[in-house]
């Protein structure tokens, strides 16, 4: 990075949340262009290229790196911003946060690299092997202290809201890897291992941590992203103090049960089905809590919706989060699930959350962040903005309508009977008539990459200290409304 | 507001805050989990189900590899359809050797926890070559490297020995044969001697050329090992008797 950029606040150590910045910008590109080739793939099965580019070894490459990857680096990045922000100190070990992020990337790397060539654990997203897992804990280990040593030396006596959710994004995910992990190598030079736990215990504990990867890597992390970045950018206070603190405990409590909702009907025992479906259903609660506080944060700026696009994206990132929060537990009945489960409207949900959710406070966060970061005044252009943000929108309209109508016409005909009471249509009916859905899933996640494009190009010249003339008036004031 | 008052504690000792945190999230994980290892009230006592052959466990391991657990599940569920489409549903007994289990979550193919004899060797040599000769409509990638790639089966006893570590009762003598049983299995039936080999994993064991190539032991011949005996290891007149017998 350039060391001459006037850095207005020196005490800070920016340089690292730079770095993170970057890596979350690109590692994003890459799995989401890996999504859009699988996606296609669906469609189009020539696009295979065994062994390496085959499905199943790309599918985990994709998960892993938008989740790990992209989610990851950007929450390395606002969580190494926000400590030093709400705590007032600079991080706490600069060599050790440099760590991190090397660190950080080697994991990734050889994650990806081990899919390409089969090396994996087939735990959906948490493939890699043991190498790897014990690499992570101790990247994973320095990240924890880097956080605690900053927070420990903090100038607020008070630890803002913020900061409770990355250290129990931090440490809960710490529990759940160590769990989940658990395996024994078939040698010391050798990629292969075998997990200590089989069958239902390893069904139980592989959804225990899956659920709560989503639950705290994907959710507490992200919620931790939205009460600073939302009340900084809306120059409002957080809406509820009270329910700051009921949401949060709540949700860590209760998320933790869901897993077996994972495993409805299958030979896991049905009392830890019932529990799994129960706090589930709970959850919706305090799920809606965090999007309440967060979207009513607004109150008293709702003017500012019309005239800030990066504000929008971290509000239709709240509406995104309400929804994929109330789908879950409704999927999470076991009627429901019983249609859902197996087929693509859960492939949906996830995304709605994942691309709605996940990437919009992600990339709100990243146009808040990005001019402070570089020592600019603002970004290069706020009409790149709203045109990223309309581009992705439509694109995840598309890519869940889709997986809706595809998975439950998939669920129906799978169960559908003729007038004998035989089966109405064979397995490979369904596969035909899922094709249209997966082209326009397809076209849904090219919008999204392109949207991702034009938030790289906005970047790459907001870096440069360009700034587009014609949007501003010569004293630096938007010209009227983007919209 | 005396819970605020109280509340504020945690938010001024960073490190009771870390301990209320990780007491709040452990306490579902061990409700839920730790019962399951009352292995007595999850698995049914039903007879057949035996720890994999080498040869199928070099398959379950290409299984994993190639990820087809993205795409097929090993877990009927016990609906109508289910159970119409693809057999009896899955005991908790049939994933007990399973390190990690392949129930899977998504069905973009069809499960495949019964598809062992449901198809013949030549029907799945030629399916895995190119899924759309077999199944014009298939959007499968095709896996026809695993015809000419030679099966890693020196290092397969120390496979074995590992599963045994983690709970698998394989025996010395499995351990000591593993790759001689790897051979005894995928050759032509009258090339080698296999009576070794059924007596350790018995006579229902499966044992033949399954790839149409006498002269190699391919990854495709433990593919379809492995796909060949999934599902069939249960007795089911013992398991009807367990559920009978079901308070």
């Amino acid at each position: 990075m350039t060391t001459t950029v006037a850095d207005t606040h020196q005490e800070y150590n920016y340089e690292v949340v730079r770095l993170f910045t970057i890596a979350t910008v690109f590692w994003g590109l890459a799995g989401f262009v890996v999504g859009l080739l699988i996606a296609l793939q669906l469609a189009f099965p020539d696009l295979n290229i065994e062994p390496y580019l085959n499905f199943g070894r790309l599918r985990p490459l994709h998960t892993s790196a938008v989740i790990f990857a992209f989610g990851g680096n950007a929450l390395f990045a606002t969580s190494y911003f926000v400590v030093q922000r709400t705590c007032q100190v600079r991080l706490w070990s600069d060599g050790l946060a440099f760590f991190t992020f090397w660190g950080y990337q080697l994991v990734i790397v050889m994650a990806g690299v081990g899919y390409l060539f089969g090396v994996t654990q087939g735990k959906e997203y948490a493939e890699p092997e043991w190498y790897v897992d014990i690499w992570l804990t101790i990247v994973w280990v320095a990240y924890l202290l880097v956080f605690l040593g900053t927070v420990m030396k903090r100038k607020e006596p008070h630890l803002y809201v913020a900061n409770w959710f990355y250290l129990a994004f931090i440490i809960t995910v710490a529990v759940l890897h160590l769990g989940n992990a658990l395996s024994v190598p078939v040698s010391w030079t050798g990629t292969k291992s075998y997990t200590v736990f089989s069958g239902v215990q390893s069904a139980m504990i592989q959804w225990w941590y899956g659920h709560n990867a989503v639950g705290f890597f994907l959710t507490a992390g992200f919620l931790g992203m939205m009460y600073y970045f939302v009340p900084k950018r809306a120059e409002r206070p957080v809406y509820s103090y009270r329910l700051s603190i009921l949401h949060f405990w709540s949700l860590i409590f209760i998320y933790i049960w869901a897993g077996p909702h994972h495993l409805h009907y299958t030979a896991l025992p049905d009392w830890a089905q019932t529990l799994g479906m129960t706090f589930s259903i709970m959850l919706w609660m305090p799920s809606w809590g965090g999007m309440i506080n967060g979207v009513m944060t607004l109150s008293g700026a709702w003017h500012k919706l019309r005239e800030d696009p990066v504000l929008r994206f971290m509000i239709i990132s709240l509406a995104f989060y309400g929804m994929s929060t109330f789908e879950g537990p409704l999927m999470s009945i076991k009627s429901v699930n019983s249609l859902s489960h197996y087929t693509d409207w859960t492939i949906g949900h996830v995304h709605s959350g994942a691309l709605g959710w996940v990437g919009f406070i992600s990339f709100g966060a990243l146009y808040y962040m990005v001019p402070v970061l570089w020592g600019r005044e603002k970004l290069y252009s706020m009409k790149l903005v709203n045109l990223h943000l309309w581009i992705a929108t439509i694109g995840i309209v598309l890519y869940i309508a889709a997986m809706w109508v595809s998975g439950i016409m998939q669920g129906l005909m799978w169960r559908d009977y003729d007038d004998m009471g035989f089966l109405e249509y064979s397995f490979v009916e369904s596969v035909m008539a899922m094709h249209p859905f997966y082209l326009i899933r397809a076209l849904g996640g090219a919008l999204y990459v392109i949207g991702a494009l034009i938030m790289t190009y906005n970047f790459y010249r907001t870096i440069k200290g360009d700034v587009c003339e014609e949007e501003y008036k010569t004293d630096g004031v938007l010209k009227g409304a983007v919209a | 507001m005396s819970f605020i008052k109280k509340h504020e504690k945690l938010e001024k000792n960073s490190i009771l805050l870390l301990i209320s945190i990780i007491v709040a999230v452990l306490i579902g994980g061990v409700v839920e989990v730790i019962p399951l290892f009352r292995t007595e009230t999850v698995i049914e006592p039903v007879k057949g189900v035996r720890p994999y052959t080498p040869l199928e466990l070099a398959g379950y391991n290409i299984y994993i590899r190639e990820g087809c657990y993205n795409c097929h599940s090993q877990q009927v569920r016990p609906l109508r359809d289910e159970v119409a489409r693809y057999g009896h549903y899955s005991l908790a007994a049939e994933s007990m050797y399973d390190h990690p289990f392949q129930w899977g979550s998504k069905r973009t193919g069809p499960d495949l926890a019964r598809v062992g004899g449901k198809y013949s060797d030549e029907w799945h040599v030629a399916h895995m070559v190119e899924p759309r000769d077999v199944v014009p409509e298939s959007i499968m990638p095709s896996y026809s490297f695993l015809l000419h790639t030679g099966a890693k089966i020196d290092d397969l006893g120390q496979h074995l020995k590992t599963l045994r570590i983690v709970g698998v009762p394989y025996t010395d003598e499995m351990i000591e044969n593993a790759e001689k049983d790897a051979i005894a299995q995928a050759a032509p039936a009258d090339k080698v001697d296999t009576d070794g080999f059924h007596g350790r994993y018995g006579e229902k064991v499966l044992a033949r050329d399954f790839d149409g190539q006498p002269e190699m032991i391919s990854e495709m011949d433990a593919l379809i090992a492995y796909l060949q005996v999934l599902g069939t290891m249960v007795d089911f007149k013992s398991a009807e008797e367990v559920e009978e017998s079901a308070p």
